[in-house]
């Protein structure tokens, strides 16, 4: 009945757990800051005061009702759009420069999935325990102890993920009230759905998900390959180095320890047991012994697969799954310090480096057009946003002319233009401001009952100037200029130039 | 490993075999598609109890979602889900929202709202919009009306006046402007006559003997346009008589016509024919007194008033 029958590819993969052996090193101390650091500014800014005139005491507000970001001593309104795309673009350009210099540096640091995914982790292991226990436990049937141990996980991590939600919505509204009316019923539905879906997006994705995120979720996972260069630093694998002309080998007994394939949740253990012994024995001389045999300096121990959040072996070579968190190089210099020999058999280094026969101590280099171009580009976008929030006037003028018509011919000859002046306040208080002209006579210009106008603070005025030229002044002006001036602040006086329209034909 | 254990995989037939070796695979859908698809039945079932949805006896299930709103005759109607009532109940609550600028704009004087940049500013915006459903069709969007047919209200000629007072008149009882035709009354001549003067009242290109004919026709019981125009030419606003001494020509096509000759023909054309069509309706009744006296502050800032 099958004959003839093609073979077809299953289209899905059940997710394979990984259970992460936790290590200690250089990597993962500076994960572990990072990770503290960028906690305690997530989740305690918003309880940061800040006296304010006419808001709320918190440092950074989100203000969406209000329209406008309140961060600090700083009020942004929507019209400072641009800094947000200057922001964005510095973002961008700043992911782009670090990747090209050393890689996935902020997939492996920074970004928000390793770092959750990190603090899940940890939860885990400190409920059930460190690999083998994890492993034993996924393994062993249902009963009492399972289900208190992997119940309290996830209520550990749906709380995380609750807090974290909470935190977020917290940058949106006012943080003390904020989490009052929250758990009595009062706050804003978009309160509610807000933190609904962020825990139930952060229980999926940092207890649930986790590396399936980074691999077929992300797209900057996908397009980080364009970043590298063949001098990217990246987490490598000295493969020359481990696997020598015969291959990589375990430690045989008698020089070091056995590490066999069911013996590796052991390894570490029985390492540091034989660590001693097998030092004295100087790791110079097993390493000698090794080379002789043809064998490399991978031991085989299988630590770095163990503690891949990723769950691959970067033994592999460089691949799209490896988020470069570094965990493996810390795992394998603890195995290398173990028996004396160098470290660095996995470590941070160049593509073109390691292709050489003889790669030299691996360096950063910088000098490429493309990490100078991104240089260039974050240093002078970065300058102009601070520049421009540095040099930001108080107050916003937008003075379009009337289209419709474009000019108005009096009953005596003369040709009117008329021009809407919108001028919004972000100072702090009520401000007066002076419109004029130049450029053309003072009297030509009618505003009513408005040559002066009282602004309170966030707030837009909206004023309607009309301009009147007799023909043979109409006729030689082009352009002219309106004038703002914020009352009693000459220097802060801002000039729009607006065109001056007329029929072609003028008497 | 897992890979080659999928590739392993062999497809299912449906078990029947034709012709001896013909069969067919069975390929069923994947596991997320068919509880996707039980998904949306039961969303279907949650929709309709929300939303309106099956046809019953005469009407219909009209779900859960009613909506309340105040019509425009100020009758409290509850009314199942749909989309008019959505928008009526929108447009009480925005009308809920401008009232107190309403409020302010009835309660102050024009005076007073030309001084106040809060009111300015919300008239300009409410003005704009009130303008451009109800004005525009004829006088255009900016209010820059059309030679011939409707006036520029952003002109400073304001053929009823362009007072506050004034405009609110206008706009409460509207306007019929109305000039006789004189084909009948004057010979062809009379009429070029009377066509040269206009011509020259206004500083045009016209031929001076005529106008001077034109003259004498205009000032006398012959013609006898200054009754309506006055003796100067100036008009009379209490009756919508234009003033013929300025640059601004709304029902004769003076601008757009290249050469002199054109002008005067122009001009012609008015007083042989005459005018019957200066018609403005009454807005007293379709709008409400608040919104007729938002327009009247948006078309007096339009031309600036007088």
């Amino acid at each position: 009945m099958q004959t003839g029958l093609e073979d077809q590819l299953g289209l899905y993969q059940k997710r394979i757990p990984i259970f992460t052996r936790s290590v200690k090193g250089r990597f993962r101390r500076f994960k572990t800051s990072v990770l503290v650091l960028a906690y305690a500014i997530f989740f305690l800014l918003p309880w940061v005061p800040w006296s304010r005139l006419d808001a709320p005491a918190q440092a950074v507000l989100f203000d969406v009702m209000g329209r406008r970001f309140l961060i600090f001593g700083l009020t942004v309104y929507p019209q400072d759009v641009i800094w947000l795309a200057l922001l964005l673009f510095i973002a961008a350009i700043l992911l782009f420069f670090v990747t090209g210099l050393v890689g996935r540096a902020f997939c492996g640091y920074f970004c928000f999935q390793t770092l959750w995914t990190d603090f899940f982790i940890w939860i885990e292991s400190r409920i059930q325990g460190e690999r083998p226990a994890r492993v034993r436990l996924y393994r062993q049937p249902w009963n009492r102890e399972k289900l208190l141990k992997i119940g309290s996980t996830h209520a550990a991590w749906l709380l995380a993920s609750f807090w974290t939600g909470l935190t977020f919505a917290a940058y949106f509204a006012y943080a003390p009230q904020l989490v009052v009316d929250f758990f009595t019923g009062q706050a804003a539905a978009a309160a509610y759905i807000t933190v609904s879906v962020l825990t139930l997006a952060t229980y999926a994705a940092a207890g649930l998900m986790r590396e399936q995120i980074c691999t077929y979720i992300c797209p900057y996972g996908r397009f980080q390959s364009v970043m590298y260069e063949p001098e990217t630093l990246a987490v490598h694998y000295d493969a020359a180095r481990g696997e020598s002309t015969h291959g990589r080998a375990s430690v045989r007994a008698g020089r070091g320890i056995v590490v066999e394939r069911r013996g590796r949740e052991r390894a570490q253990a029985t390492v540091v047991q034989e660590r001693r012994r097998v030092n004295r024995n100087s790791g110079e001389r097993a390493l000698a012994e090794r080379h002789e045999q043809g064998l490399g300096d991978c031991i085989d121990c299988g630590l770095c697969v163990q503690v891949c959040p990723a769950g691959i072996d970067i033994r592999d070579g460089l691949q799209y799954k490896c988020i470069s968190c570094g965990l493996c190089i810390d795992a394998c210099d603890t195995i290398m310090d173990s028996f004396g020999f160098p470290r660095g058999l996995i470590r941070y280094d160049s593509e073109k480096n390691l292709a050489s026969p003889t790669p030299a101590p691996p360096r950063l280099e910088w000098k490429r057009l493309k990490i100078i171009g991104y240089g260039v580009a974050l240093l002078l976008m970065s300058a102009y946003l601070v520049y421009s929030i540095s040099t930001r006037g108080n107050f916003d003028r937008a003075v379009s002319q009337v289209r419709q018509p474009l000019y108005v011919v009096l009953s005596n000859g003369d040709i009117r233009n008329r021009y809407q002046i919108r001028i919004t306040n972000k100072a702090a208080e009520d401000q007066v401001y002076t419109i004029t002209a130049r450029g053309i006579p003072a009297s030509a210009l009618d505003l009513a009952h408005f040559r002066e106008i009282t602004i309170k603070p966030g707030h837009s005025g909206l004023v309607q100037a009309s301009v009147r030229l007799p023909p043979a002044l109409a006729a030689k002006t082009q352009q002219f200029e309106i004038l703002i001036t914020p009352k009693g602040k000459p220097a802060e006086a801002r000039a729009e130039v607006v065109r001056f329209d007329k029929p072609s034909l003028l008497p | 490993m897992s890979e080659q254990k999928l590739q392993s995989q062999t497809v299912q037939t449906t078990g029947h075999a034709w012709d001896g070796d013909l069969q067919e695979y069975n390929n069923p859908l994947p596991v997320w598609w068919v509880y996707t698809f039980y998904a949306t039945f039961i969303f279907a079932i949650v929709y309709w109890t929300i939303y309106p949805s099956w046809p019953f006896g005469k009407g219909w299930i009209g779900g859960l979602s009613d909506i309340t709103y105040v019509n425009s005759a100020g009758e409290t109607k509850t009314h199942s889900w749909n989309t008019r009532a959505l928008y009526l109940e929108d447009m009480n609550k925005a009308a809920v929202e401008q009232k107190p600028y309403f409020d302010k704009v009835t309660s102050m004087s024009y005076e007073q709202i030309s001084r106040d940049p809060e009111v300015t500013a919300f008239i300009l915006s409410s003005g704009k919009a009130l303008f451009a459903d109800n004005c525009a069709a004829c006088h255009q969007s900016g209010g820059q009306g059309v030679v011939g047919f409707f006036p520029n209200l952003t002109d400073d000629d304001w053929l009823y006046g362009g007072s506050y007072e004034k405009i609110h008149q206008t706009l409460m009882d509207g306007r019929r402007g109305y000039m006789p035709s004189f084909s009948e009354v004057l010979s062809g001549g009379q009429i070029d006559q009377l066509a040269n003067y206009v011509a020259s009242l206004s500083g045009l290109e016209h031929d001076a003997a005529e106008a001077k004919a034109g003259d004498v026709l205009f000032h006398n019981e012959t013609a006898a346009c200054y009754y309506c125009h006055g003796v100067d030419a100036k008009g009379r606003k209490e009756i919508g008589a234009p003033n013929l001494t300025d640059g601004i020509w709304l029902w004769a096509g003076v601008a757009a016509a290249p050469s002199g000759e054109g002008k005067v023909a122009a001009i012609r054309t008015v007083i042989a024919g005459g005018l019957s069509k200066g018609v403005m309706p009454a807005w007293a009744g379709r709008l409400s007194p608040e919104q007729i006296k938002v327009l009247t502050v948006y078309v007096h800032d339009l031309g600036g008033g007088v």
